[in-house]
């Protein structure tokens, strides 16, 4: 078991989000985007990634918050996943960290919605909590 | 020996299966062939089982290779001449082929199989024709060689060729990983089946020294399999010497024909030597370590020295890898042993100057004009297999740079710089020959589909006892691979059913004067950028009356409609949903499903079917495909500010309504809209409203945009914003999210780089439930939309007569457009004639017989439109012929005239359409009526 591991992390509404810095292709800026009406609501649309279309994902809508005030630019977050590249949309970029094994904790079972499968646990910062991601779970989306 | 290396095993079996695949063919060549078989032909089908069954018994398949021990058996007395190609000997063979693959498929479980049934029918041929044909002497060994050496097909040696160059190789780069690490069984097996598989080949060919090197190294790789002495420098000295002198002998094949005389029986009494010393000297030391067997292997005198003496093993191994050209490492083979090590060592750090130092022991008859190194282009480097994936991924970068390119193009015209220009120019020039050649590696020949049909037809011909010779033409006709996929089970739907209904027993061809056996014709050819494939037989053609009748029974249509189709539209009646004429249902076909199965999927690729038959000559049905899947056409129209693509196959027309137009033409049902589109009620279906997108209320909607869409052979008009343009897009599949939305069937980058939705059109017309109607509602709205199409979009031939008069025919009726000289106008029977092509061509003024004041002709030649019909014909002086034109019939009039059927606008002329067969019956009231007797 490996006792450390890093994590690109992202603010979402306030909160430290991370996923595995495995996981992550790249990060980029705002990128044009093509809507994709009827499709699940957390789909924002469709990037061209250097010539591979990629479905871009608003992690706010994904975790059910409330959306991002207008004028503000997500960034994309462009994650590897079973079906190709996926993007996650997120507030703001930070910094790759690498935590300890020995600082995470399961979520509590007070943490309710569609939260309570996609975070996986918290590792306890300083002064913060950092939460992981289940980023195979948050690419995966029911269609109504 | 049990083994369970997969990989090996995958190889294996991908190796089988395209071994076996050509089998089949070759079979039924031979049972064609009869007596005057093809040895060439015989010999590579036993080439295939044996390399089977080596592998097989290598691998500890039995089942497998007992069934192609069996097989091989039969295959061996066909080749001796104590067999002959029968048909049961051919359907033994067959049916073990058919065995064989099953046992492929199911490679884990294949022991467990029972085959007992083809074991005891093989045999029973054996022993049933080995009795009368007993008294033939085996033939001596030599005269057997000679005798095959003539029968080889260039085609069977250049197999052997590629198929030893690679063996040799694999056995060099396992040779390699073995000397780093000895006691990898599998790498040993691998390199042990190598040399089998050459063995093999080379002693069925006749080539005996190749066979006997092979021989000697397998034997010593056999014991060092069973244990008797363990692999260490000294062996993988000889064996790659070995490879060396199998090398340069196939080398000699490949150019002189024959195996050379430079390489001798001596390496393989060497190496035989070899395993004698190993044999002799390990069983009582048995050593663990290479390093110890190498030292008292040195201590052995003579040939053995040569090898063993190499004190740097590793450097040798080293020199080995920087330069694997087999011409330069040479030396081994010398009888002087002492020079072994340095030579070669020298050879690697210059191999530019190894071929130019004419060794004595050098065989390669590579003449002294090809440059260095260039020997070794062999026929084996011309092909590689790639992954279809990263070709795939390539096509994709390929697809962006061109992208990239457009977005260029659209800089360099707004600078003015001559330098970039040119520049540009080479981007565009080298991109698009990128582009073209990146689309051909996904290409495969059409063949690789029809190559299976010979053994299809063949079996259903037998079943329905029937004599049916299939011919292709075209085999090369290259489509992409996606295509060949899904053209497959169309084709061989529609070989099944012109086999089974298309043509007709032996004695009903022969009481209509035709050869008893039928013909099956399959072509291909390219043309204006589609492939066209065509099904022909020479059987009965389709009995239009009796389609007519089934159609009416089964309500597919009224016998009013019935009765307007014309002959052609008839026989495509047979592609409607649930229409069958069979009499009786087989099992071959004729269920009253499949005909239309086979047009969806057709169309689904964005192809057409149609088909053509004449009464008692036989059916031609064509199919017409695009030649790749990836890049199709369509309109790309703008719904709220968005682009979407709408496949190009599912369009039929555009309507656009204007101004007071658009406020009155649209009229509702209870709350579903509907448009009169030439009379006919056109359900409308809103974009918008689909996509869930709000209504634009803006100013804009004083123009309608309706795109007329066909789904499931339902038409519906989608109202959209905007239709800008018709494009060749890219498809890009959906990803896992959005495989979901139904209205969606994949995405594509436009030429601004931003990606755009394509509309399916299927899902779109499910969503908005316009194909949820019954099956019948569905046929009667397919029938109105055949017989409306007959209207509809037209080829016309447009005719001037007089000052100002158009008119105009189906460029269909025209046979030819002629210039012929008015002075070669003669009379006939009350009649002008001329002579054209050896006949006596009627003419008819079609001023004078439609009453038209004709034009003021110049002296010289006339325009003559010549309609011919069941082989009489009748020529049409016109005036001008102004155009072809393919157009939509608008606005029409009915005609009040005879010889009119209506007046439309074509190219902003009013023009009346002629009824020609009316026309010909004014003036020639008899030219009809031979064909009214057929």
């Amino acid at each position: 078991m490996i006792a450390s591991r890093q994590l690109c992390t992202f603010l979402l509404d306030g909160h430290l989000f991370g996923v595995d810095a495995q996981t992550v292709q790249e990060v980029i800026r705002y990128q044009e985007m093509t809507r994709v009406p009827k499709a699940p609501a957390a789909v924002s649309g469709l990037i061209n990634l250097r010539g591979q279309i990629v479905t871009a994902i608003d992690l706010r809508t994904r975790l059910g918050m409330k959306p991002r005030e207008n004028g503000k630019r997500p960034m994309n977050v462009v994650v590897r996943s079973d079906d190709g590249a996926v993007s996650l949309l997120v507030d703001q970029i930070g910094d790759v960290i690498a935590v300890d094994v020995e600082n995470f904790e399961a979520p509590p079972d007070t943490l309710q919605g569609p939260s309570r499968e996609l975070v996986q646990g918290a590792y306890k910062l300083n002064g913060r909590l950092l939460l992981l991601l289940n980023c195979a779970e948050a690419v995966q989306l029911v269609t109504e | 020996m049990s083994f369970d290396d997969a990989e090996l095993m995958k190889e294996f079996v991908v190796e089988s299966q395209e071994h076996l695949a050509d089998v089949e063919n070759q079979l039924l060549t031979l049972e064609s062939q009869g007596d005057s078989m093809d040895v060439g032909l015989v010999n590579k089908v036993f080439r295939a089982v044996h390399s089977i069954k080596g592998a097989a018994g290598f691998m500890g398949l039995e089942t497998l290779g007992g069934l192609a021990h069996r097989a091989e058996e039969v295959l061996n007395k066909l080749r001796t001449n104590e067999l002959r190609p029968t048909s049961l000997v051919i359907n033994t063979l067959l049916r073990a082929a058919d065995q064989l693959k099953a046992l492929l498929d199911q490679i884990e479980t294949s022991n467990q199989m029972d085959v007992t049934p083809h074991l005891v029918a093989l045999q029973s041929i054996m022993a049933g024709e080995e009795a009368a044909t007993t008294t033939a002497v085996a033939i001596e060994p030599t005269s057997e060689n000679t005798k095959f050496e003539i029968g080889i097909s260039s085609e069977a040696l250049r197999e052997f060729l590629i198929e030893s160059f690679d063996n040799l190789e694999q056995a060099e780069r396992d040779l390699l990983a073995l000397e780093r690490q000895p006691g990898a069984d599998d790498l040993l097996n691998s390199v042990f089946r190598s040399i089998h598989t050459i063995k093999g080949s080379a002693g069925f060919l006749g080539y005996l020294k190749a066979e006997k090197l092979t021989h000697a190294a397998e034997s010593v790789l056999g014991s060092i399999r069973s244990g008797n002495f363990p692999f260490d420098e000294s062996v993988s000295e000889r064996m790659f010497t070995t490879i060396d002198a199998v090398r340069r002998i196939l080398h000699s094949i490949e150019s002189e024909g024959h195996e050379g005389a430079d390489v001798t029986g001596e390496l393989a009494t060497q190496m035989e030597e070899f395993l004698q010393e190993k044999l002799s000297e390990t069983p009582t030391k048995v050593p663990k370590r290479g390093r110890s067997t190498r030292k008292s292997a040195s201590s052995k005198k003579a040939p053995v020295a040569a090898v063993t003496s190499s004190k740097e093993p590793t450097e040798s191994v080293e020199a080995r890898r920087a330069q694997p050209d087999p011409e330069v490492i040479v030396t081994p083979v010398k009888p002087t042993p002492v020079q072994a090590n340095s030579p070669k060592i020298e050879t690697a750090q210059a191999p530019e100057a190894a071929p130019k130092a004419p060794t004595p022991t050098r065989i390669s008859p590579a003449p002294a004009g090809s440059a260095s190194g260039s020997t070794e282009s062999s026929a084996s480097d011309s092909t590689i297999r790639v992954d279809v994936a990263l070709l795939d991924k390539l096509m994709t970068r390929v697809g962006e740079l061109v992208l990239a390119r457009n977005q260029i193009l659209q800089f360099n015209s707004t600078i003015d710089d001559s330098a970039l220009h040119s520049a540009m120019q080479r981007l565009n020039l080298i991109t698009t020959e990128l582009q073209e050649g990146v689309m051909k590696t996904r290409m495969q020949p059409i063949g690789s589909v029809w190559s299976k049909f010979p053994r299809l037809v063949r079996d259903l011909a037998t079943m329905c006892e029937k004599d049916v010779r299939i011919e292709m033409e075209g085999k090369e006709t290259e489509l992409d691979k996606t295509i060949i996929e899904a053209i497959k089970d169309p084709l061989t739907h529609l070989v099944r059913n012109t086999v089974d209904h298309g043509i007709e027993r032996p004695e009903v061809r022969a009481q209509n004067g035709k050869p008893t056996e039928g013909c099956l014709i399959l072509r291909a050819y390219h043309e204006g950028g589609q492939v066209n494939i065509e099904i022909c037989d020479d059987g009965a053609g389709l009995n239009l009356g009796r389609i007519k009748a089934k159609a009416v029974e089964k309500g597919l249509m009224t016998l009013e409609q019935v009765a307007r189709l014309a002959d052609r539209d008839v026989g495509n009646l047979i592609f409607l949903p649930g229409f069958s004429t069979a009499e009786k249902v087989s099992n071959v076909s004729g269920r009253g499903v499949g005909m239309d199965v086979v047009k969806t999927n057709i169309e689904k690729i964005g192809g057409t079917v149609d088909l053509q038959s004449k009464p008692g000559l036989g059916t031609t049905i064509k199919i017409k495909i695009p030649l790749t899947l990836a890049i199709i056409p369509a309109l790309i129209i703008t719904s709220d500010s968005d682009r979407y693509a709408i496949p190009q196959v599912n369009l039929m027309e555009l309507v656009r309504l204007e101004g007071e137009e658009s406020r009155t033409s649209i009229e509702w049902i209870q709350g579903a809209p509907v448009y009169r589109l030439r009379g006919r009620l056109l359900p409308l279906v809103y974009l918008r409203n689909e996509l869930g997108i709000p209504r634009d209320n803006s100013a804009k909607s004083e123009i309608v945009n309706i795109v007329v869409l066909r789904a499931d052979d339902r038409q519906f008009g989608l109202v959209v914003d905007n239709i800008n343009d018709s494009e060749e897009i890219v498809v890009k599949p959906l990803s896992k999210q959005l495989k979901n939305v139904s209205v969606y069937s994949g995405t594509t980058i436009m030429g601004d780089g931003r990606v755009a939705l394509i509309l399916d059109v299927m899902g779109l017309a499910q969503s908005a439930h316009v194909v949820t109607g019954t099956k019948e509602r569905a046929v009667s709205d397919s029938n109105d939309r055949a017989t409306t199409n007959n209207s509809n979009m037209q080829t016309l031939l447009v005719l001037g007569v007089g000052p100002s008069r158009r008119f105009a025919l189906p460029i269909a009726q025209v046979t030819r457009l002629e210039k012929l000289a008015i002075n070669k106008v003669e009379r006939a029977d009350h009649q002008e004639v001329v002579q054209y092509r050896g006949e006596i061509l009627p003419l008819i003024r079609l001023s004078d017989t439609l009453g038209v004041e004709p034009a003021n002709h110049p002296e010289g030649l006339m325009d003559v439109v010549v309609y011919s019909e069941d082989g009489r014909s009748v020529g049409l002086v016109v005036d001008q012929i102004v155009d072809i034109v393919e157009t939509e019939l608008i606005n029409t009039r009915p005609a009040q005239r005879a010889g009119l059927t209506q007046s439309a606008v074509i190219n902003g002329h009013v023009t009346d359409l002629l009824d020609l067969p009316a026309v010909i019956r004014m003036v020639d009231p008899s030219f009809f009526q031979s064909t009214l007797n057929v």
